[in-house]
């Protein structure tokens, strides 16, 4: 092996030990903070394995969801916890186990070794080098209106999948709304340091969420990189100490919740209606229809995420 | 030269292993957000070296991702994250 | 190589010398402040050198700016991560190290 290779096996033996080390650590750590902060690492790492294996679209939306995002949503879970629970130190912890509860988890781990067993060796059987289906998407990549191939496939040839997640999405919302409203928990005072960051960051984001939106028809980007940009953006106004008034249980912000569900309803019955297809758009005017579908979807995704980070209805906040 | 980005790279894993380090015995909560911190500038520059190595210029938009939202998280830490 | 070549290896070799002495100081001072220290200054002038490095092999003056973006923000969210910290780490009574004489 000449140096090159082998600097590239070492980068990728230590990236895969590191991931499985800090899965199994983020998972048997007794203190959920501690868990937290793992898991964020493991996102990151997570994001530099995707970027290893080429996928650039993926590493960016794991890097704005999976490490940044959940890993606020999960904070913002343990903040409540210790609010509901009277704050000592052992509502952080997970609960001690005993020898009853550690019985029970024989079936489950046996069932979990099972499906992984699985798993590898359907991964094992697949043939090595296989293109998959990238020489077909690749041939009808003019026609389905955009530049990037992982655009094109979740929006155009696949645009039925993302229909389903960006559903997925706004049931969560509608969960976590469901559960009512919170016990009120002390927020810290921004200090000027915090209000400077976030003065320079919040635009900052927001303008970032426009180039990723724009920068997904032709390269790595698209909407819910956007969408993960812009839910950090009213992610950092919430930790600012700002709190969504009154104002926000209005119809127009519901009607921007729904925006991104809605067009693509609205787009899969106009095609049903007129003949074609689920979700099939002539190749002329695909190119906007998918820019219509992204910005929609942008303004929705980020709207989620920051209305899943507050935690409650605005109209149940408004009560206290 | 690539090889030189490449080995550059490999080395910064091991502030990542540093930070890790501290992340898991770091006797405060103060010493975890400060581990958050290290990974997510370690984690730019690690993808930035990586974009010059490969030559794709799409991974400096990552970068900018990373910096951008480990600010987020880490601010997140400081605000949510202390225990009374 | 090129000079080009020549003038951005050093830089990006000093970087992460310096990226690399910070996680040490991660490792080895004694308290939350100390080790502060170490990640906010030697990160973040590990992280411009590496970006100065890049910069010279930069194919055009808009990547040369993505880089210097790059840097400026971490710079921001480094230092002003640092002081919220700090201050929490202090309003609860973390207590500095004193060095033992």
């Amino acid at each position: 092996m000449d140096a090159q290779n082998l600097t590239q096996w070492i980068f990728d033996t230590l990236t895969g030990l590191g991931l499985l080390c800090l899965a199994w650590m983020a998972l048997a750590s007794s203190q959920l903070i501690k868990a937290i902060v793992l898991f964020v690492a493991f996102g990151l790492l997570m994001a530099l394995t995707w970027v290893r294996l080429d996928a650039v679209d993926i590493a960016l939306a794991e890097v704005a969801i999976g490490a940044g995002l959940t890993g606020a949503l999960l904070l913002a879970a343990l903040a409540k916890l210790t609010a509901v629970q009277t704050a000592t130190s052992k509502a952080a912890h997970r609960s001690p186990k005993d020898r009853a509860a550690r019985k029970l988890y024989r079936m489950p781990a046996a069932l979990l070794l099972l499906v992984a067993a699985g798993l590898a060796y359907s991964v094992l059987s697949l043939p090595l080098n296989s293109r998959g289906l990238s020489i077909e998407v690749g041939a009808n990549l003019d026609a389905s209106g955009v530049g990037n191939p992982v655009t094109a496939v979740l929006l155009n040839f696949r645009g039925y999948d993302t229909l389903l997640e960006i559903f997925v999405l706004f049931l969560a919302l509608l969960g976590v709304w469901s559960l009512g409203s919170l016990p009120p928990h002390r927020i810290e005072p921004a200090g000027p340091v915090l209000n400077t960051l976030v003065v320079v960051l919040a635009p900052l984001l927001i303008l970032l969420a426009a180039y990723f939106l724009w920068a997904g028809a032709h390269g790595p980007g698209g909407a819910f990189q956007a969408g993960a940009t812009l839910g950090a953006a009213g992610v950092l106004l919430q930790l600012a100490g700002w709190k969504p008034g009154p104002g926000f249980a209005r119809l127009p912000w519901k009607l921007i919740l729904l925006a991104g569900p809605a067009l693509f309803i609205l787009f899969a019955l106009f095609t049903l209606v007129t003949g074609q297809h689920l979700l099939e758009y002539a190749p002329e005017r695909a190119g906007i229809l998918i820019l219509l579908l992204e910005t929609g979807a942008t303004f929705s995704i980020g709207l989620t995420l920051a209305a899943l980070f507050f935690g409650e209805r605005p109209d149940d906040a408004e009560g206290r | 030269m690539q090889t030189l980005h490449f080995m550059l790279a490999m080395l910064l894993l091991l502030t990542l292993g540093a930070g890790l380090w501290r992340a898991v015995r770091g006797p405060t909560a103060a010493d975890r957000m400060l581990a958050v911190q290290v990974f997510g500038t370690t984690a730019v520059t690690i993808t930035l070296l990586l974009s010059q190595a490969f030559g794709d210029a799409t991974l400096r938009d990552v970068a900018v991702m990373i910096a951008v939202l480990a600010a987020v998280t880490a601010v997140a830490f400081v605000q949510r994250a202390w225990l009374e | 190589m090129t000079l080009g070549n020549y003038i951005a290896a050093p830089l990006l070799v000093s970087g992460v010398v310096f990226f690399l002495a910070g996680s040490a100081g991660l490792l080895r001072f004694p308290d939350v402040y100390t080790r502060l220290h170490s990640l906010t200054k030697s990160d973040n002038v590990g992280l411009g050198l590496i970006v100065a490095g890049l910069a010279v092999q930069a194919e055009s003056w808009f990547v040369v700016g993505k880089l210097l973006l790059v840097w400026l923000l971490v710079l921001l969210a480094g230092a002003s991560v640092a002081n919220l910290i700090t201050k929490g780490a202090m309003q609860r009574g973390i207590k500095m190290w004193t060095p033992k004489i």
